[in-house]
């Protein structure tokens, strides 16, 4: 009983332990519905994803047809998409290498099912105990999360290599080259916000955060500020969205990696992708972005941190910031060409890897130090007015101006 | 049936699990599916370590072996695969090796566990044994760090620091083998 109310979803674990049920059960019960909740995240959250993705495709590119069919919003588009996907024909070419070929999707849908559940996605420092919304409350959160992320580039290698066609052989090499170099500088900039909280636990990172805007780490200090961005870089690199994209790059390898691919399986690889996408785009919230703490502690001055209705807000501010970076990825997606391969890895290793161990340093010696506040918001503006002003002065025209 | 039934009806699947697949990649000829079986096997050690309360390990075991030292071991025999590696059989030689190695280390778990001077109950092991809480990261830092709650308990700072000097060592070495090549030899007058 014990390891159930310190490890597993402490709010559903008590709903449970209320009822009386016989342990085993309860046990049994928990798991099941947290890793229903989450699988259904998922696949809801990638109907919505990709219905999201082609309006901001049609908006960004000026692509009509997006923004006319399927009915009102086109919400029927994505429904019928599904629809295809799920009875179409699952086509295995001669050459593949037939079990592996059929293992790979899996293998990538669950590494990124598992990340989720050390994800929290609302909670509060003040109700009786610290409580957080989170299938398994896992003391190295953060780690774990890595971890399994690290998992996903397999399937897609195995993938590649298994379809037998030089197309995705190319795909899946580039990508386990690009995952590789990105892990690096991405785990620095996340040791930031961990030294900064001295806990790898998530929701503990959450519960500190608590507070106005300035409580987020995003505002600690300079460098963390900085960390940000850098993470974000990765982030978009680690999950292979545009212009990182080498590893399905139309327009030189047919699609990748899953060009072979067909049917259910093919929609397996885009489930993950999306939900992996919304993953780091939540560890950003929760790293940089104070968690479920919204700018104004509404929760608090209305004196509902520890009533339901407050973790209820704490979840609508989480996914709201959650979606909003995935909203920023698309952006980016569609105004940016991609990258060749070799840029790409110089990108990382030439200046995201150094920026990183600097603003990992740089972050060190501000806690070292005791610096007043004011400091590190007017460092933090100097960045920000010198990142809008310095291209009018380099003397290179750049896309700012209009 | 209560959760330590689950504990160890969940560790008897992931063992049998890393087990078997382990037994598959040595009978497996193609050396993509030995990757794939090495995949199922090490992901199930993790699994074990988390059941036991070792989520640091567990999470270790996952970052290293199987998201680095498995992508780069699938990568390389990517590279290689359409050459001779690509079906491996054991030579006879290598069998030979292989069963000494392996019955002596199966010799010797056995003579462990047959010791009549170690105790293998439950109670005398809880009694050295601290509970598995999962919080495990901090006692693991300090003791990297020299610090240990149990002042006889033996620290590990000196193995990482030399750990530490051999990673920048092999680090120096991997960029001094990767360096631009340049022409040693003076050029030769026309």
């Amino acid at each position: 009983m014990e390891y159930l109310t310190e490890q597993t979803s402490p709010t559903l674990t008590d709903f449970f332990l209320n009822l009386d049920l016989p342990p085993s059960l309860t046990y049994l019960l928990v798991a099941v519905i947290a890793a229903l909740l989450l699988l259904h995240f998922m696949a809801l959250g990638a109907l919505f994803w990709i219905w999201l993705e082609r309006k901001v495709s049609g908006r960004i590119q000026d692509r009509l047809g997006p923004t006319r069919v399927g009915g009102r919003f086109g919400w029927l588009q994505t429904l019928a998409d599904g629809l295809k996907l799920i009875t179409k024909e699952d086509l295995i070419p001669e050459e593949a290498d037939r079990p592996l070929f059929r293992l790979a999707p899996y293998i990538v849908f669950a590494s990124s099912f598992c990340a989720f559940i050390a994800l929290p996605f609302s909670g509060s420092k003040e109700a009786p105990e610290p409580i957080a919304w989170i299938a398994n409350n896992l003391d190295i959160g953060i780690f774990f999360v890595l971890a399994v992320l690290s998992l996903e580039v397999i399937g897609v290698v195995l993938a590649g290599y298994a379809s037998g066609s030089k197309w995705a052989l190319f795909g899946g090499m580039r990508e386990a080259a690009q995952v590789v170099s990105y892990e690096v500088p991405m785990a620095i900039c996340v040791v930031i916000p961990v030294m900064l909280a001295g806990s790898m636990n998530m929701a503990e990172m959450g519960h500190q955060q608590e507070g106005w805007i300035g409580q987020w780490y995003l505002f600690h200090d300079p460098f963390s500020f900085l960390a940000f961005w850098v993470y974000l870089t990765c982030a978009t690199a680690s999950v292979k969205r545009a212009p990182f994209d080498l590893a399905e790059a139309e327009s030189e390898l047919v699609a990748g990696f899953h060009t072979e691919y067909s049917g259910i399986r093919w929609s397996y690889f885009f489930m993950a992708e999306y939900a992996s996408m919304f993953l780091v785009s939540g560890i950003a919230a929760i790293l940089f972005l104070g968690a479920w703490n919204g700018p104004i502690p509404v929760a608090e001055i209305l004196g509902l941190e520890a009533h339901l209705i407050g973790r209820i807000l704490g979840l609508v501010n989480f996914l709201f910031k959650g979606f909003l970076l995935v909203f920023a990825m698309m952006w980016i997606r569609w105004t940016l060409p991609r990258l060749r391969i070799d840029q790409v890895m110089q990108t990382c290793l030439k200046y995201l890897l150094p920026m990183a161990c600097g603003l990992f340093l740089g972050a060190t010696v501000w806690q070292l130090f005791d610096i007043p506040d004011y400091w590190g918001w007017i460092a933090i503006v100097v960045i920000v007015a010198a990142g809008y002003y310095l291209p009018y002065f380099s003397g290179k025209p750049t896309s700012t101006t209009s | 049936m209560n959760e330590t039934t689950w504990h160890s009806i969940l560790f008897w699947i992931m063992a049998l699990i890393a087990c078997g697949s382990a037994v598959l990649v040595v009978l497996t000829s193609n050396i993509v599916r030995m990757a794939a079986w090495l995949l199922v096997s090490l992901s199930a050690v993790a699994g074990l370590f988390f059941l036991m309360g070792a989520d640091f390990v567990g999470a270790a075991q996952l970052l290293i072996y199987v998201g680095g030292t498995l992508v780069l071991l699938i990568f390389g025999v990517m590279l290689t695969a359409s050459g001779p590696l690509a079906n491996l059989t054991t030579p006879s030689r290598d069998w030979l090796i292989a069963a000494i190695v392996g019955s002596s280390l199966m010799i010797l778990l056995i003579l462990t566990l047959t010791n009549p001077g170690i105790d293998w109950s439950t109670d005398s092991l809880s009694e050295n044994l601290e509970a598995p809480s999962g919080k495990t990261t901090m006692s693991i830092g300090l003791a990297l760090l020299g610090i240990r709650e149990n002042p006889n308990a033996s620290s590990y700072l000196l193995p990482f620091e030399i750990a530490s000097v051999h990673l920048l060592v092999v680090l120096i070495g991997a960029a001094y083998l990767a360096r631009a090549k340049r022409r040693s030899d003076p050029p030769t007058p026309t």
